[in-house]
């Protein structure tokens, strides 16, 4: 692989993450106030139907883009008033947000349009147009110039406003949280409402402002798929994003910086997933992979109870038997064969690297004490 | 809190969000230019009164049935599963391996090894996250709904690659051999000497599997020493512990039951209906459990009623989608609906009624 194609993937990577990163930052908003959202995927969704219809119907992106936070910070309000308010159950009202949002966009958008659930495509002025940094070259002549130009034109610029939009949001929420005196309430609402509540800080008034804040970046997100990534709204365009942000949020442990970084990682996944239909390997070192991670889960369990013997033995056992089907099936054609790596696996790499980062294998992610608790007033 | 006598809790309180939820889609129905009387009238005719109406209506309400018990009797040790979906498409590789590559002399007994095949696959696949949940404290809902996702994954994996056929091109295995297919309502109406009924309506027998494992769903969380223990542990966690009930031992259990049911469901859509595995095969009805687990107050007979007005509702919005411009996805709009004023709104919903209450006892 040269450089370029390294630099057209990690450009794509940036792209693919960008939703992420939004969608990330709106759930740490929301979950350090204590309020867990399982309803990030609806409100993208939202949000990307919104702006993609309004953008079409005015021919204006920016107010296709405040339309679709309009949307997002909608639902936000009503899981601010189901999860504060009422003290309902929080991931019942996010998955309700994420069927309401599943359902009525398809009907809103066939009555509205009559295109099988689809908005029709966006014209120039109805999109975010790509913004090209002076002095940067096209694509086309790319191959022509040496690698600082190269990184120059293809990665940093050419991006949509939004995409940097989302980088600073980045520095832009740690500055918030951890340097203003509402970051530290903010925070300290999600470990210790009593606490805040006794310095006579309305939990309420804090856990709404974190729940509309998280509205507004799913909003951004929303209208970044539907108006900069795409140009029209598909049904569930939003192709679980959300539950992707929320697995790279606990991959991140709750902080803004871990984020983007937990965001291009999942973002490169995609983008080698969209490129590359074929990785190879060599049989060696895919079982031999596998077979490290067999050893190291049945060696971990030596000591443990019957039931971590039973369930990570098995698991153990189960790699293992995959590395062994593996060098059985290579075996006449020696151990250097290059093995395709199945695409759902590159695909489902993010929900398990998320799974074996909650299991607290590599490195323990420890949520907001008070997440998922409702407030209740001491009388 | 208890202004409310039980049965107005257990019945008024779902009765009254079903009206909010129906009262709201009407008003949509309006917003986009069609009549809600027609639109009901519509989904009265093509469900109920005809029997192959019944029959589509009780296919759905199977595998709700399935579904819905699933998530109350995990709700009864208070775990959310909300992976459902994911341990559903694992049980329909279950019944695909069995009916695959076993054969069967008879339905009667495929239909044994495949529940049994579905029911160890779901269970595996909802035993991981609960292992996770217990002994590791990974929060059950994250995992998963990350399993979901990977089940999707190994589904595909499959069906793109090892089981499809050589030659096929549609994600799918191949179609199990005849001795394995399931009776259906129109098969067991001929029998009884009713020709013409449930003319090519997938419902068949897992129905009534589905009614069995209402009453065996009953029978444990009722009474059962283990029901008691899962009910202990999802009123109160120290309490439980204090009483001797194991809360890892209970967790693993609870959710591997749960698992296995909703691992069931695919019996009824793999080996029932479609007759091979196909992709997508679940359809959401892992999800809509989650509806039919609180409209249906995680009580069978509940469910059972709840599975019922889904399985009405999954056939009528279809009639819908062919007659009208109203387009299927508005049944999702209702489920979310209910979901929300049945699961996170119900303060709001039950207000109003305590209220109603507090009159009549004051005269």
């Amino acid at each position: 692989m040269d450089f370029l194609t390294l630099l057209q993937v990690l450009d794509s990577s940036l792209r693919l993450a960008t939703p992420l990163l939004l969608a990330c930052l709106a759930g740490l908003f929301s979950e350090r106030a204590g309020i867990f959202d399982i309803g990030l995927e609806g409100k993208i969704l939202a949000s990307a139907f919104v702006s993609a219809a309004v953008a079409y119907t005015t021919g204006s992106v920016w107010v296709g883009l405040l339309a679709g936070i309009g949307a997002s910070v909608m639902l936000s309000a009503i899981h601010g008033l189901a999860s504060i308010t009422l003290r309902g159950d929080q991931i019942i009202s996010g998955v309700a947000i994420n069927f309401l949002a599943a359902g009525l966009t398809v009907v809103v958008a066939q009555a509205w349009f009559g295109q099988g659930g689809r908005t029709p495509p966006l014209q120039s002025g109805g999109r975010f147009e790509p913004i090209n940094f002076p002095g940067a070259i096209p694509s086309k002549e790319m191959a022509d110039v040496g690698p600082v130009m190269q990184l120059y034109s293809e990665l940093l610029s050419g991006h949509s406003l939004l995409v940097y939009v989302a980088l600073l949001t980045v520095p832009l929420s740690w500055f918030v949280l951890y340097q203003t005196r509402f970051g530290l309430r903010l925070r300290a609402v999600g470990e210790n409402p009593a606490a805040v509540d006794t310095a006579g800080i309305s939990v309420v008034g804090m856990r709404y402002a974190a729940v509309i804040i998280c509205g507004v970046l799913c909003g951004i997100a929303g209208a970044y798929i539907a108006t900069a990534l795409q140009a029209n709204f598909t049904k569930d365009m939003s192709a679980g994003r959300g539950f992707i942000a929320l697995a790279a949020l606990i991959f991140a442990k709750w902080r803004p910086w871990y984020a983007l970084g937990a965001c291009l990682l999942f973002g490169f996944f995609f983008a080698v997933d969209n490129r590359f239909q074929n990785i190879l390997l060599p049989a060696w070192s895919l079982s031999g992979v596998l077979l490290l991670t067999a050893l190291g889960l049945v060696s971990y369990v030596w000591r443990k109870d019957l039931l971590d013997k039973i369930v990570l033995g098995g698991l153990g056992f189960g790699v293992a038997f995959v590395s062994i089907l593996i060098v059985i099936s290579v075996w006449s054609a020696g151990m250097s064969t290059q093995i395709k790596i199945p695409v759902v696996f590159i695909q489902s790499l993010p929900y398990i690297l998320t799974v074996v980062v909650l299991a607290g294998f590599v490195g323990k992610a420890i949520p907001p004490r008070s997440g998922g608790v409702p407030y209740v007033k001491e009388k | 809190m208890d202004v409310m006598p039980k049965w107005a809790d257990v019945v008024l309180v779902p009765l009254f969000s079903l009206v909010l939820a129906a009262f709201l889609s009407a008003l949509l129905i309006l917003a986009i230019g069609e009549s809600p009387g027609e639109a009901l009238k519509l989904m009265v005719e093509g469900t109920l009164l005809r029997s192959a109406g019944w029959g589509y209506m009780l296919y759905y309400t199977t595998n709700f049935i399935f579904t819905g018990l699933a998530v109350s009797i995990a709700f009864h040790a208070s775990l959310f599963n909300i992976g459902g979906e994911g341990q559903a498409m694992m049980g329909g590789l279950g019944v695909s391996l069995v009916c695959l590559f076993i054969p069967w002399p008879h339905w009667s007994l495929a239909i044994i090894g495949a529940s049994v095949g579905a029911a160890v696959f779901g269970m595996i696949w909802a035993g991981l996250p609960a292992y996770l949940q217990a002994k590791r404290g990974s929060h059950i809902v994250i995992t998963t709904i990350m399993f979901n996702f990977i089940a999707a994954g190994v589904l595909n994996f499959f069906l793109v690659g090892a089981l499809k056929p050589k030659g096929s091109m549609d994600p799918a295995t191949a179609n199990f051999p005849a001795s394995t297919h399931l009776p259906t309502f129109e098969d067991m109406a001929q029998l009884l000497g009713f020709e013409k009924m449930f003319r090519s309506a997938p419902a068949n027998v897992s129905f009534f599997i589905a009614l069995m494992a209402c009453v065996a769903v009953w029978y444990l969380i009722w009474r059962s020493p283990l029901g008691y223990e899962i009910r202990a542990l999802g009123k109160s966690g120290p309490a439980a512990r204090y009483a001797g009930v194991g809360s890892v031992k209970i967790i693993m259990i609870t959710m591997m039951i749960s698992g296995a049911l909703c691992g069931l469901m695919a019996i009824n859509t793999t080996q029932g209906e479609s007759e091979r595995l196909i992709l997508n095969f679940t359809e959401g009805a892992g999800f809509i459990g989650i509806a039919v687990a609180l409209m249906g107050r995680s009580h069978p007979l509940g469910v059972l009623l709840a599975a019922l007005l889904f399985g009405f509702l999954y056939q009528g919005g279809a009639e819908l989608a062919l007659w009208t411009k109203i387009p299927r996805e508005l049944i999702i709009v209702i489920q979310a609906l209910v979901i929300l004023f049945t699961g996170a709104l119900t303060m709001m919903v039950r207000a109003p009624l305590e209220r109603l209450f507090l009159m009549a006892w004051r005269g």
